[in-house]
C-alpha cells in the first residue's frame, strides 16, 4: 500500500478449507478488517503467503487483482455498497457485466439469483426504495453471480436488526451449504456463534 | 458493440447534477460558438471585399501622368505632358511581362452636366473609349448584343456598349436598345451591347453606369488626337504586376524626356499589391481568429476536465465498489473518457449548430432585406471547417478525460470502500 507501510498484521498463520463457514472476530483494531482486504485480494501485504485456490497472490497488478475477485471472490458489505443509480436487478448483474455477459443473459440471470433470495418482485426497485435486509440479500445476490469460491462478508449483519440479521445469516448459511466458502467479520458473538469455526484476532495475532 | 448500460451510465452521471452540467458545457459552447463566428465573419468580410474586386483581374495595374517634378534636359520642371499612342507599341516592344495592354481614354461626365441623350431623355454618364481587351480586365456581364471588337477599333466605328442604369435612364421599359443611336457629347453612336455588372453588391452599381466605345472613335469624335488617359495592364500570370510596375515607367520616362529620378511624373495604381496587402489581412484575422477561438475553447476544455475530476470524487466509492466486483481499472478510465467526450462533443455540437445557424440567419438577412453592406457579403464556414471542429472537439474531450480517467487508477477498492 504505498510507502507508509503499517504493520497491523504480525503474523498470521491460518488454514480455511474449501466450503468452510469461518467468522473472523476482533474489536476494533485487532487487525480484522485488513485480513478481510488481503483475503479480497483489495489490498497487499509485504511478507508472507497468501494462496487462494492454490494460487499464490501476490503483488498482483490492478488488471489481474480485478479478474481473480470477479473470478473467486464475492463481497458482502455492512454498508451494502450498492451502486446508486441502477436498480436492484442492475446491481445484482453488474459483475457479469465486467466479465463481458450480454445484457439479456445478465439480467436473466440476475432475475434467477433475486428470486433464491425471494426478492423476485423488487427487481425493478432502486437501491433507496429498498430496505436494509433487501439490499443486504441483493448485495449477496450480486456476490453469488459470478459463482465465486468464497464469500467475504465484512459485518454483513452490522447495519441490521436482530431479526434480519438472522435472515441474512440464514441465507449465508444455505449459500455455505451449496459448497461456497464463507468468511464472515464480526464483532457480534451471536453471529460468529452460528459458523463452524471462529478465528479471533487480537492486536493483529490469532488468540487461541 | 453498443453497450447501452454505459450509455445508460453516462447519460445519469451527466444528468445528476444537471446546473454543473449545463455551466460546463456552456464553456465548449461558447468557445467553438466564438470560434465559428469569428471565422464566419472574417469570410463574410473577405467575401465582400473580394465581391467588390469582382473579376477584375487582380494581377494588374494602372500608369497615367502627373506633372514633372524634375527638370531634365532643357526642360522645366512642372511640365504637363501625355501619354499617346506611341506608348502602345512601345510598351510592348520593351516590357515583354505585359500580358494585355489596355489604352483608355474618359470623358467624365459628372463634371460636365448631362452627357448623353436619346429621344427626349438624358443622363450623365461616364464615356470610356476602350480596347477590347479591356473587357479582360474588367470582366462584364454582358445581357444583349456584344462588347467592342478588333473591327470597330481598326474602322474607329461609331458605336457604343451601355450599362444597366444608361439603359434604365434612357430607353422606355421593354425598348430593345440594340441598333438605336444614342447622342454622347453631340456625337451619334450606335448600342451593340448592354451589359450588367459581374458582382452582385451595390458597389458594383455604378459601373454600370458606364459607355464604352472604341477607342480610336473616342480620340476622333472628341478630338482627343494621339493622347492617352491612362494605360490599363496586366502582367503575364507567371509575373508580378508590382514587379513590371517599375520597369513600365522607366520605359515611359524615357520616351517623354522624364528625368530617371522624378517619381511623382507618373500616376500608378497596382491592384496586386493592394490585392496582396489584403489578402495578407485576411489571412493575419484568420490567424487570430483561430487564437482566440482556440484558446476560449481551451478554457472551456479545461473546465470539463475540472468537472471530471469532482465528479470523480464524488464517485470514489462507487469506483471502489466496481473494483471490487471486478471492474478493472481500464474498464473504469473508459468510462470517465466517455462521459467527457460525449460531454465536450454535445456541448460542442450545439455551439457549432449555433454559431453556424446564426452565421445563416445574418447570410439569409443580408441577402433578403438587401443590406447593402459593401464590406460584407456571405458569412459562411467551411464544411471542412466544421468538421475539423467537430474533430477537434472529440480531441478535446479525450484529453480533458485523460488525467481525471489517470487519477482513477489511483484509487484503491480499499479507500474509496473505507470512504463512508
Amino acid at each position: 500500500m504505498g510507502d507508509n507501510k503499517l504493520h497491523v498484521l504480525k503474523g498470521i498463520d491460518v488454514h480455511i478449507r474449501e466450503g468452510e463457514l469461518v467468522s473472523i472476530m476482533g474489536s476494533s483494531g485487532s487487525g480484522k478488517s485488513t485480513l478481510l482486504n488481503i483475503l479480497g485480494i483489495l489490498d497487499n501485504y509485504d511478507s508472507g503467503e497468501y494462496l487462494l485456490n492454490n494460487t499464490l497472490v501476490k503483488d498482483l497488478s490492478e488488471t489481474k487483482a480485478a479478474m481473480y475477485r470477479n473470478q473467486f471472490i464475492g463481497f458482502v458489505f455492512q454498508s451494502f455498497n450498492l451502486v446508486s443509480f441502477k436498480n436492484a436487478m442492475e446491481n445484482v448483474a453488474l459483475p457479469l457485466y465486467y466479465k463481458g455477459v450480454s445484457r439479456k443473459k445478465r439480467n436473466l440471470m440476475a432475475l434467477e439469483y433475486l428470486d433464491k433470495m425471494g426478492l423476485r418482485n423488487w427487481a425493478e426497485h432502486m437501491p433507496n426504495e429498498l430496505s436494509g435486509g433487501q439490499k443486504q440479500r441483493v448485495a449477496i445476490a450480486r456476490a453469488l453471480i459470478s459463482q465465486p469460491k468464497v464469500i467475504l462478508a465484512d459485518e454483513p449483519t452490522g447495519a441490521l436488526d436482530s431479526v434480519t440479521s438472522l435472515e441474512v445469516m440464514n441465507i449465508l448459511k444455505e449459500v455455505n451449504q451449496q459448497g461456497i466458502t464463507v468468511i464472515i467479520v464480526t464483532h457480534e458473538k451471536d453471529i460468529s456463534e452460528m459458523t463452524q469455526r471462529v478465528i479471533r484476532l487480537r492486536d493483529g495475532v490469532i488468540e487461541n | 458493440m453498443f453497450d447501452l448500460d454505459k450509455w445508460h451510465e453516462i447519460y445519469l452521471t451527466l444528468s445528476r447534477n444537471k446546473l454543473r452540467t449545463f455551466l460546463t458545457a456552456l464553456g465548449v459552447s461558447w468557445g467553438i460558438f466564438m470560434l465559428i463566428i469569428m471565422l464566419g465573419a472574417g469570410k463574410g468580410l473577405e467575401n465582400g471585399v473580394m465581391q467588390g474586386f469582382g473579376d477584375f483581374a487582380t494581377n494588374s495595374m494602372y500608369v497615367w501622368t502627373d506633372n514633372t517634378t524634375v527638370s531634365y534636359k532643357g526642360l522645366p520642371a512642372g511640365r504637363n505632358f501625355n501619354l499617346n499612342n506611341g506608348d502602345i507599341d512601345l510598351l510592348k516592344r520593351n516590357v515583354p511581362e505585359i500580358e494585355t495592354l489596355a489604352p483608355r481614354n474618359q470623358l467624365n461626365g459628372y463634371s460636365e452636366g448631362n452627357n448623353v441623350t436619346y429621344n427626349n431623355k438624358a443622363g450623365t454618364f461616364e464615356v470610356f473609349g476602350d480596347y477590347p481587351d479591356m473587357m479582360k480586365i474588367q470582366p462584364k456581364k454582358l445581357m444583349q448584343g456584344r462588347f467592342l471588337n478588333d473591327k470597330d477599333l481598326k474602322d474607329s466605328r461609331k458605336v457604343a456598349v451601355i450599362g444597366k442604369r444608361v439603359y434604365d435612364v434612357l430607353f422606355a421599359k421593354d425598348e430593345n436598345p440594340i441598333e438605336k443611336y444614342i447622342l454622347i457629347n453631340g456625337v451619334y453612336f450606335q448600342v451593340v451591347g448592354l451589359y450588367n455588372t459581374a458582382g452582385t453588391s451595390n458597389m458594383n452599381a455604378r459601373e454600370t453606369e458606364e459607355i464604352f466605345i472604341p477607342f480610336s472613335t473616342f480620340q476622333n469624335a472628341f478630338h482627343y488626337g494621339n493622347i492617352v488617359g491612362w494605360f490599363a495592364i496586366t502582367a503575364k500570370p507567371e509575373y508580378k504586376a508590382s514587379m513590371i510596375e517599375e520597369k513600365i515607367k522607366n520605359v515611359l520616362k524615357k520616351s517623354h524626356q522624364v528625368a530617371p529620378d522624378d517619381d511623382r511624373a507618373f500616376g500608378s495604381f497596382n491592384a496586386e499589391k493592394e490585392f496582396g496587402q489584403m489578402i495578407g489581412v485576411f489571412s493575419g484575422i484568420r490567424w487570430l481568429t483561430v487564437f482566440v477561438g482556440g484558446a476560449t475553447l481551451l478554457a472551456g476544455v479545461i473546465g470539463i476536465s475540472n468537472i471530471m475530476l469532482i465528479i470523480i470524487k464524488e464517485r470514489t466509492k462507487e469506483i471502489g465498489i466496481k473494483r471490487a466486483i471486478g471492474a478493472t481499472p481500464a474498464n473504469i478510465m473508459v468510462q470517465v473518457i466517455l462521459e467527457s467526450v460525449i460531454l465536450t462533443f454535445v456541448a460542442g455540437y450545439f455551439g457549432l449548430v449555433a454559431g453556424v445557424g446564426l452565421l445563416e440567419l445574418v447570410a439569409w438577412g443580408l441577402v433578403e432585406f438587401e443590406v447593402e453592406a459593401e464590406m460584407f457579403s456571405n458569412p459562411t464556414v467551411d464544411l471542412g471547417v466544421a468538421l475539423k471542429a467537430l474533430a477537434a472537439l472529440v480531441v478535446a474531450g479525450i484529453t480533458a478525460g485523460l488525467i481525471p480517467a489517470y487519477r482513477t487508477t489511483k484509487i484503491k477498492p480499499v479507500e474509496a470502500l473505507r470512504a463512508e
